[in-house]
């Protein structure tokens, strides 16, 4: 293994993760749902994680908080939360990491919450798993949480229960959760998907704001590059599993290095521009069971040659960032 | 709400009617009551002047009619068989019923919610499994056999508990409960159990089954991510979320019970309704009879309208509907 990709370690990283592969073994063998992904996150930081549906971005956030669906495991790599390393740590260790260390937020804010307990209920429940603080002061913890992520009358909502709330009230109710135990890292796996577009500026700026304001690191999962740009500070492609390309946001929105981050670019719609077509890539993203060896996006890559099919490219740093592309690397022939 | 409400009672109360005249059918119908009253060597003019006086000559309707209203208040008039009031008979024994119903679905509860949270959460575990099976032998074993395998064991062999009878009862009022004394409260012991274990088995695999659907939930992932322990998560987040069909269960079959109770009550000589309904079958009382059907059914309507209202209590999201 020859990692290119050295960031630096240290304590003031949310979230370090290094060489994580996540196998699932099956019937007909194991699948490796990641390879070797690597990526940091800064406190204060929104790392944007993009991809097609299946390439890993989601279950890199799960990995992290420790929620792989069994038999899914880590096979390798480590992760750190915060300085703390938690990819080999039991899931009782783990479960008092979940919330107090790393929160999440989920795509669809309607099935997140509990629907047979007040949101009081359940932000107290929370609140106290990670502090020490009586039923009276979390309370009052919560009604703050509540005003935080911008729930008007929250000494009278605190009382309400979950369907009593609007899709956008509910999500600021999940970052509310999200926030309880004052964590480090939040991974936010779609968060705005499942919101009416309007209510996704506005849950997006909060996010933002939150981290901003917490000092939180947030890893903010998505397939809506639109999301990434309003949102995200740096961004990670994914691609069959992998990492290919991380880098500031600006930088890989406006200059993408690997051929597969510029097809996604060139395949967003601009508004007023009239194509009778949008542009896309042809193929499908492999399933895990027949990834290509070398590279993984080769069979779908217009600038691949013979290497490309053998060689497995790794991360290299480039400009700002870092892409894991042969071109960038020695040469496709 | 209210009219929710109205239309769920309007309904309980056509149901009612409907097998009030079933009761009114067996009781006018089944056989000439008359000859049931009567000396052999009663005249013609006897008998005749008996059929009028208990209103037997009137309109189907009439009587039909009498018969509902003299039933809405507790009126079923006298046994056949030892001349007392129909009623009265029922309320001396309702108390035994009733208690050995409530031991029992107590028990289904109280065993049947863990045992099925356990075989859910230990899903693929040998003694998950195992348990699981066994529970098929519960539902499958007939409540007479049970019944006379406990009295065989715990009875007969072991000696530790009496086998038929509801031991000392102390009287409260008009309800004689065997619950306040030390052999009353041993004699309850195997008939209960007898009774529940049907019902154990069916709590636990219901519970069983919802918790599996519920642990997949979204808000339990959440809930772990939140950083909620195993425990909380099991005994809180995913049980509360299954208690709705446990409860609509449970409510159906307390009417259920009592039903079954009938067997139960024979094996354990039990001094219940079931035993009164059973002698009464025996001697052709069909007065008792008729009360009987008519107050079980009343006990079973009125337990499914409060179902309704128990779900309104569970889950917040019906109150406001």
């Amino acid at each position: 293994m020859s990692i290119s990709y050295h960031p630096p370690a240290s304590d003031a990283l949310a979230l370090d993760v290094r060489g994580l592969s996540v196998e699932f073994p099956t019937r007909k063998g194991v699948l490796t749902a990641l390879s070797e992904v690597s990526l940091t996150i800064r406190r204060g930081e929104i790392l944007g994680v993009v991809g097609e549906s299946g390439a890993g971005k989601s279950m890199t956030g799960m990995a992290v908080l420790g929620l792989l669906e069994p038999p899914g495991r880590v096979a390798s790599g480590e992760i750190r939360i915060g300085g703390r390393r938690t990819d080999n740590l039991s899931e009782a260790e783990m479960a008092s990491i979940r919330g107090s260390m790393v929160g999440a937020i989920f795509q669809d804010p309607l099935t997140s919450l509990n629907p047979l307990f007040s949101v009081g209920q359940q932000l107290i429940e929370t609140i106290r798993l990670h502090s020490s603080l009586s039923r009276a002061e979390a309370r009052a913890r919560a009604v703050e949480l509540l005003k935080q992520v911008g729930i008007p009358g929250a000494e009278e909502r605190i009382d309400h229960y979950p369907h009593q709330f609007s899709g956008g009230m509910r999500q600021r109710v999940v970052i509310a959760l999200a926030l309880a135990g004052n964590p480090q890292l939040i991974i936010a796996d779609e968060p705005t998907t499942a919101l009416d577009v309007s209510i996704q500026a506005q849950i997006t700026a909060l996010l933002r704001k939150l981290c901003r304001e917490h000092g939180t690191g947030v890893m903010l999962v998505t397939h809506d590059m639109g999301v990434i740009a309003e949102t995200a500070d740096r961004v990670a492609v994914m691609y069959a599993g992998r990492v290919i390309e991380i880098g500031p946001v600006e930088e890989v929105l406006s200059r993408p290095k690997h051929p597969y981050t510029r097809g996604l670019m060139g395949s967003i719609p601009a508004l007023g521009a009239r194509v009778e077509r949008l542009a896309q890539i042809d193929g499908a993203m492999p399933r895990l069971n027949a990834i290509p060896t070398g590279c993984a996006f080769n069979p779908r890559c217009l600038e691949a040659g013979s290497r490309c099919r053998n060689v497995r490219p790794v991360m290299v740093a480039e400009g700002q960032g870092s892409v894991a592309c042969l071109v960038h690397d020695g040469g496709v022939q | 709400m209210i009219a929710f409400l109205v239309k769920r009672v309007g309904n309980a109360i056509l149901v009612m009617l409907t097998v009030a005249f079933f009761a009114f059918l067996i009781f006018r119908f089944l056989g000439d009551p008359v000859e049931m009253m009567v000396n052999e060597s009663a005249t013609q003019v006897e008998r005749d002047e008996l059929r009028s006086r208990l209103g037997l000559n009137d309109g189907f309707l009439v009587q039909y009619l009498r018969f509902v209203t003299n039933a809405a208040q507790g009126q079923f008039g006298l046994s056949w068989r030892n001349q007392q009031n129909v009623i009265t008979l029922i309320g001396e024994r309702f108390p035994a019923t009733f208690e050995l119903v409530i031991i029992a679905t107590i028990l289904s509860l109280a065993i049947g919610i863990p045992l099925g949270v356990f075989t859910a959460i230990g899903r693929g575990r040998w003694w998950a499994e195992g348990l699981q099976f066994s529970s098929i032998v519960g539902v499958s074993l007939p409540s007479f056999f049970v019944g006379i395998i406990l009295i065989l064991a715990f009875s007969v062999s072991l000696g530790w508990l009496p086998g038929y009878g509801r031991g000392e009862v102390v009287q409260l009022g008009w309800w004689s409960t065997g619950l306040l004394t030390p052999s009353g409260r041993a004699a309850i012991v195997l008939p209960a159990l007898s009774l529940s274990l049907f019902q154990i088995t069916l709590v636990m695999r219901l519970v069983r089954a919802e918790m599996l659907e519920i642990l997949r939930a979204d808000f339990i992932k959440f809930a772990r991510a939140r950083g909620v322990k195993r425990r909380a998560l099991w005994f809180r987040h995913a049980l509360k979320n299954c208690l709705m069909p446990v409860v609509t269960l449970t409510a159906m079959q307390v009417g259920n019970l009592i039903a079954f109770a009938l067997v139960t009550e024979t094996v354990f000589q039990w001094p219940g309704m079931g035993m009164l309904f059973m002698q009464a079958v025996t001697f052709v009382d069909i007065p008792v009879m008729a009360a009987y059907l008519c107050i079980v059914s009343f006990i079973f309507v009125t337990l499914n309208t409060f179902v309704d209202i128990a779900y309104a209590v569970i889950d917040p999201r019906l109150r406001a509907a």
